[in-house]
């Protein structure tokens, strides 16, 4: 089993390919699950702390916004964690304010400098693409080893 | 600041998509009951949630899979179900989270196509996907829209 990293991040349709062929998907549900269930002080709605940014200083500099550090404080674990990493181009979902928009970018660049296979695909909106679209992820997968027949 | 102690601590929580015309959530809900009676299981519009110890998931996900394989689909979820940081009771208009699944939902039918053409095929070409990028729009296609708007509302 392999660790691969999707984007977008709270994709559903790329998580429950790569579960179904064996190998664990990286997203960013994982990362708030922890947060979640770790008991300390409140803060709500998220669990983020003062602390998440001075983490995310692993990934971005300083004068990067905080709010990027804080969002990578819970990406970038992952991104250090996965194999291989699966990103779905120009997703409409994937937008969204100073925030999210900037962490999107650095997310991408991250997988594609760190030298791990990375596979690019782009969302399936006939039958045909969804052959395709299927057909690439269990040829990318089945090249990392490890996963389901 | 108060003291924080989170419910369901050690669970984990799946989304089970449901978008098939052989089963809908209440047939998929009653075979979860049956096959998982200590997993806290909430059904939706779309499909379930359920929340339970990680093997105890895993394996109720293997089985309701294999009711619709091409048709139910699976992602892990960070919060438990009626959480009030996430749960629209509490907070008023869509959950955070739900335009995204929205918008994956509109095209799962093609995914759905895509997998059961992986389970059963049918020798049918497969084309390459794997180029990432919509093709740019030719200079002389985008000519062509030109005129053709032009002596519409010329």
């Amino acid at each position: 089993m392999v660790k691969v990293f999707i984007y977008p991040t709270t994709s559903l349709i790329l998580s429950d390919l790569v579960k179904r062929f064996g190998h664990e998907p990286l997203g960013s549900a994982l990362g708030i699950r922890e947060r979640i269930q770790t008991a300390g002080f409140e803060s709500p709605p998220l669990q983020i702390t003062p602390e998440e940014p001075k983490k995310g200083l692993h990934w971005a500099a300083v004068e990067v916004p905080s709010g990027v550090r804080g969002r990578m404080a819970i990406m970038g674990p992952q991104i250090d964690a996965a194999d291989a990493a699966i990103i779905i181009n120009d997703a409409d979902l994937a937008f969204g304010c100073m925030g999210c928009a900037r962490t999107n970018e650095l997310l991408i660049y991250l997988l594609r400098t760190k030298g791990m296979p990375v596979l690019n695909l782009i969302y399936p909106t006939t039958e045909e693409e969804g052959i395709a679209f299927v057909a690439a992820i269990r040829k990318f997968l089945g090249s990392l080893g490890g996963g389901a027949p | 600041m108060k003291r924080y102690i989170p419910a369901y601590a050690g669970t984990v929580t799946v989304y089970i998509f449901i978008e098939s015309t052989d089963l809908t959530p209440e047939d998929i809900a009653v075979r979860t009951y049956e096959i998982a009676p200590r997993a806290m299981v909430k059904e939706t519009c779309f499909g379930l949630q359920v929340t339970g110890k990680p093997e105890e998931v895993d394996g109720i996900v293997a089985k309701i899979r294999a009711f619709d394989p091409a048709h139910i689909f699976v992602k892990d979820r960070g919060f438990p179900p009626g959480d009030p940081r996430r749960c629209r009771a509490n907070l008023g208009g869509a959950r955070p989270g739900f335009h995204g699944h929205e918008f994956e939902l509109s095209l799962i039918g093609n995914v759905s196509r895509g997998l059961e053409e992986d389970l059963h095929p049918t020798g049918v070409a497969v084309p390459d996907a794997t180029h990432g990028r919509r093709p740019p729009l030719p200079v002389e296609r985008l000519k062509e829209i030109i005129e053709e708007e032009e002596s519409a509302h010329g």
